[in-house]
């Protein structure tokens, strides 16, 4: 049993994890969600809160290497687990989507980034599923989505 | 908020004997959605069963599958042998959300959270699952469809865990099976009408999901498929369908669309099978 049970409200514990690689220990409230941790403590607001109930994919980032939701994800779970968000990406990695359309207004396109990402490094998902039912947890209200999967398109086929 | 952190089953059975009013979380895709909006939640006590071991992951044993609490949807989906044995788990797992839901989401949780609108939880019932509950008292097992006794209730109590569940293979394989979901769209949609078809050597299983205040068989349906008159039209089987369910009006559909709709289904699928 670890020693952060029996916590009132606004209370913080110590919890380690990996951030983009490095490890970190930090205090935080155990009721704030990855999201709220990330943005708020760390800082690092390039996840961004879109619904905040887990529909619309904006606040994806990597927990132990698969796609999730960080407005879902309670910190205390966190522990020991390794965390990407979008300030992990190689900015070059992103120019198909930036050439195809893939974003407008911008507030999906972190989210967008980040499943679109882990597709292309997951190849082998594409001989069971297409790149658009891989997409479907991430929202968007301006590309009316082809610019997206032209994008990944591209990126996959090594096109600029 | 009080939270405990069992690290292993014996530990998060006896918090769970000792705080009858504690909430069992694995990937939190339901408890978390309302969060931000109701700040009463983050006042209760969780037992946060990330840190269990014996509760993770897909195991395979003679004659059946075992589904640990922690066992993602992700976890099905990437299982070459569940996906060939099994095809109905990996067909509705791919319909919860989309890879962020199901890289989180439990089939145990699904069961535990009891919407009338799960989507796991139609074909596990169809494959004639059950599910093991655990407690400090001893451990039992109940048939997945006898496990719900009305809306949101369900036969587990506040001390037990839902630690497995186990879904028979069959001796030969089934000759009907498969799984509809009708959503407002295809992916990341609540179900209007959820329903899997399986038929096997123990006879016809229909159950419904979204048409009843639980997910349920459907038991003069699969009474009607077994008999002999032929269905003619979809509304040859609107008579089994009421008895069968009571579908209401809600923010997602009317109870007349979901009888209708779940006649159609059922008869064109029943078609192509």
């Amino acid at each position: 049993m670890t020693d952060n049970q029996f916590r009132t409200p606004h209370s913080t514990f110590r919890t380690t994890f990996t951030l983009n690689g490095t490890p970190i220990t930090l205090a935080v409230d155990p009721a704030e969600r990855l999201l709220d941790t990330l943005r708020y403590r760390l800082g690092l607001t390039g996840t961004k809160e879109g619904c905040g109930e887990g529909e619309c994919g904006a606040c994806t980032v990597y927990l132990n290497g698969l796609p999730v939701v960080s407005c879902l994800v309670p910190i205390y779970q966190v522990r020991g687990a390794r965390v990407e968000t979008v300030e992990s990406l190689d900015p070059a990695t992103l120019e198909p989507l930036r050439r195809s359309g893939a974003t407008q207004c911008g507030a999906c396109t972190p989210g967008v980034v980040m499943t679109a990402r882990w597709i292309d490094a997951h190849r082998e998902l594409l001989h069971s599923h297409t790149v658009r039912e891989l997409m479907a947890g991430n929202l968007c209200r301006c590309t009316g989505y082809d610019g997206i999967i032209d994008g990944i398109a591209a990126g996959l086929e090594g096109r600029p | 908020m009080k939270l405990l952190q069992p690290e292993s089953l014996p530990e998060a059975l006896a918090m769970l004997a000792e705080q009858p009013e504690a909430i069992p979380i694995a990937g939190g895709t339901d408890l978390l959605v309302v969060w931000p909006t109701r700040p009463a939640e983050h006042d209760r006590c969780y037992v946060d069963l990330s840190g269990v071991p014996e509760l993770k992951g897909v195991r395979w044993t003679d004659g059946q599958l075992a589904l640990g609490a922690l066992a993602t949807y992700w976890d099905v989906i990437r299982d070459a042998r569940a996906t060939r044995e099994l095809p109905l788990l990996g067909r509705a797992a791919r319909q919860v959300g989309a890879i962020q839901i199901q890289a989180r989401g439990t089939w145990a949780g699904n069961i535990a959270n009891a919407s009338p609108a799960a989507d796991g939880v139609p074909v596990l019932m169809a494959y004639d699952a059950v599910v093991v509950l655990d407690s400090a008292h001893g451990r039992e097992a109940v048939p997945l469809s006898d496990f719900y006794q009305g809306y949101k209730r369900m036969r587990r109590r506040s001390d037990q865990l839902v630690v497995e569940i186990r879904i028979p293979l069959p001796r030969t394989p089934y000759r009907v099976q498969w799984f509809e979901k009708v959503g407002s769209r295809r992916a990341q949609a609540i179900a209007k009408v959820g329903l899997a078809v399986v038929r096997g050597e123990q006879g016809w299983r229909v159950v419904a999901a979204s048409m009843a205040p639980t997910v349920r068989r459907c038991p003069a349906i699969e009474r009607r498929l077994a008999g002999s008159t032929p269905l003619r039209s979809p509304d040859d089987l609107l008579p089994a369908i009421e008895q069968d369910v009571a579908p209401i009006d809600d923010i997602r559909s009317t109870a007349h669309y979901r009888r209708r709709v779940m006649a159609r289904v059922l008869y064109y699928g029943l078609q192509a099978t």
